[in-house]
């Protein structure tokens, strides 16, 4: 059974300039213990899609399940499934890493000791220990990060979903974040759904790439299938596969020509 | 869970107000210039009041004080939107009504402390009111601040950025305290400016305030500021409730 499922979902936005197909009709399946990459250029509907997995966004079309709940008639139970990382990450840079992660654990309706002690077993999992009695501002990328995920995963969800989760990091940092992603997956079995520009990530760290343009799944599959459908070969690198299959690199950023 | 989930939220933004106790201290010092340097100018006009001009001067004060501070509550959730505060405790089961109420509750302590504060200066400077007008006189401060905190974190988590939300909340608290009478009463005012003055809200709030502090408790103006309080505040809730339940603000 599969643990993400969507028919058709769908999100158009009202606009003075009328209304804007973000996203036209999303289908996919995702199955437990997967790490799947959701690629696309920018203004895809990559993050209009997370958001609307995630309860944040109603859909105006289609429909979804996460674990079985319906995101329609049961955002409640998809909430307690799911974990999120925005983009932005999520915490308040005046506050110290002990209190969110005890705040979070108190959102998630855990009790004063069960946060408290959650606190200091993420911390030690994602190793912030020596950072709980820091304020947020103080951290590094890679460290704001780590303490994104860990509020994550406060409740042990089932499904990770990450936005653009290495945007930004050093190359050390984004080495360490793919460690993280893929030991979350071996040691407990959590589903991971990461949006990404970088086609390397999705090469390295993905069981399976589904790519989207313009609110569409263009195509669906392994990494190495991709590269030989549409790239003629499984040796062709992602970049060309993912040239062929929209016509335009995933992003500006990625596809700077180097002068010669 | 409710009530568990908005002493949370209530306490994560107390926390926070103990944290920059100078910026809470700060908002007193509007109407604590006003109470000092515009004050004494009025002791000896006639007010058309039948105490003196402190018990005018002192809950019109209050109640500017809870009208600037408490509309420009919603900065704050713009920040957060921003920083991704908003949306990270929204992917959580926590209630979308605590994420409002725990934050207007706090707004609300805030203000009523700062109140307090500026009744004990007004002391000071000759202020003299029944104790019981003065309590009442923190209950409309703190209704006035659940009310306008309300719209104004709805309003915010609407608008796209701070831009567009400073001048639009400008536009409103201008008009509103000029047409309410808060600096002077309405009762001094040509028969239009007080017809006109009838048709903002808080002009109730200010004249039921006024009679508080002179000690007249059953008039028909205390009737017209209860109703004019408790409606205002039924619907400012129920309009923030109604944003903050739907998602993708």
């Amino acid at each position: 059974m599969p643990i993400i499922s969507t028919a058709g979902l769908a999100r158009t936005f009202q606009t003075k300039r009328g209304p804007v197909e973000a996203v036209r009709g999303i289908d996919l399946t995702v199955r437990p213990g997967e790490i799947v990459g959701f690629l696309g250029p920018n203004g895809a509907g990559k993050t209009t899609t997370l958001r609307m997995l995630t309860t944040l966004l109603p859909p105006t079309g289609g429909a979804a399940t996460v674990a079985g709940h319906d995101l329609a008639t049961d955002p409640a139970g998809v909430r307690r499934v799911s974990g999120y990382v925005a983009q932005s990450g999520g915490v308040d840079p005046q506050i110290t890493v002990r209190e969110e992660l005890i705040t979070q654990g108190r959102l998630y309706r855990l009790t004063k000791s069960q946060a408290v002690e959650r606190a200091e077993e993420l911390a030690r999992d994602l190793d912030l220990t020596e950072l709980l009695d820091r304020k947020c501002a103080a951290l590094s990328g890679g460290q704001r990060r780590r303490l994104d995920i860990a509020m994550a995963l406060t409740h042990r969800p089932m499904v990770l979903f990450l936005d653009e989760p290495t945007t930004g990091l050093d190359p050390a940092s984004r080495a360490d974040l793919w460690k993280l992603v893929r030991r979350l997956r071996d040691e407990h079995g959590t589903t991971i759904f990461l949006t990404t520009h970088y086609l390397d990530e999705a090469d390295a760290l993905a069981d399976r790439i589904v790519v989207v343009d313009q609110g569409l799944v263009v195509a669906d599959g392994t990494p190495s299938a991709l590269k030989l459908k549409y790239g003629g070969s499984i040796d062709a690198t992602l970049q060309d596969t993912f040239l062929a299959i929209t016509g335009r690199g995933p992003s500006p950023a990625d596809t700077t020509p180097v002068a010669v | 869970m409710l009530l568990h989930d908005t002493a949370l939220i209530f306490g994560r933004y107390a926390r926070q107000t103990l944290r920059s106790r100078f910026a809470m201290l700060f908002g007193v010092l509007m109407p604590l210039l006003y109470l000092l340097f515009f004050g004494p100018l009025l002791t000896g006009v006639p007010l058309d009041s039948r105490g003196s001009s402190w018990q005018v001067l002192v809950p019109g004060l209050l109640l500017q004080l809870s009208l600037f501070g408490a509309s420009f509550a919603g900065f704050m959730i713009i920040l957060e939107k921003q920083t991704g505060v908003v949306e990270r405790m929204r992917v959580t089961p926590v209630s979308r009504l605590a994420l409002l109420l725990g934050r207007v509750l706090r707004d609300a302590a805030v203000f009523v402390f700062q109140a307090v504060l500026l009744v004990l200066a007004a002391l000071i400077m000759g202020l003299r009111a029944p104790l019981a007008g003065i309590l009442i006189g923190f209950v409309f401060v703190a209704l006035l601040t659940v009310s306008l905190a309300s719209l104004s974190y709805a309003l915010a988590m609407k608008a796209r950025s701070q831009h567009e939300f400073g001048p639009a909340i400008n536009a409103l608290t201008m008009p509103s305290m000029l047409l309410s009478g808060l600096m002077l009463p309405m009762s001094l005012a040509p028969g239009w400016l007080d017809v006109l003055s009838h048709f903002v809200p808080f002009r109730y709030l200010v004249d039921v305030m006024r009679d508080a502090y002179v000690g007249s408790y059953a008039t028909p103006s205390m009737l017209y500021g209860v109703l004019a309080a408790v409606g205002l505040t039924t619907l400012a809730v129920t309009v923030g409730t109604r944003v903050f339940r739907t998602a993708g603000a």
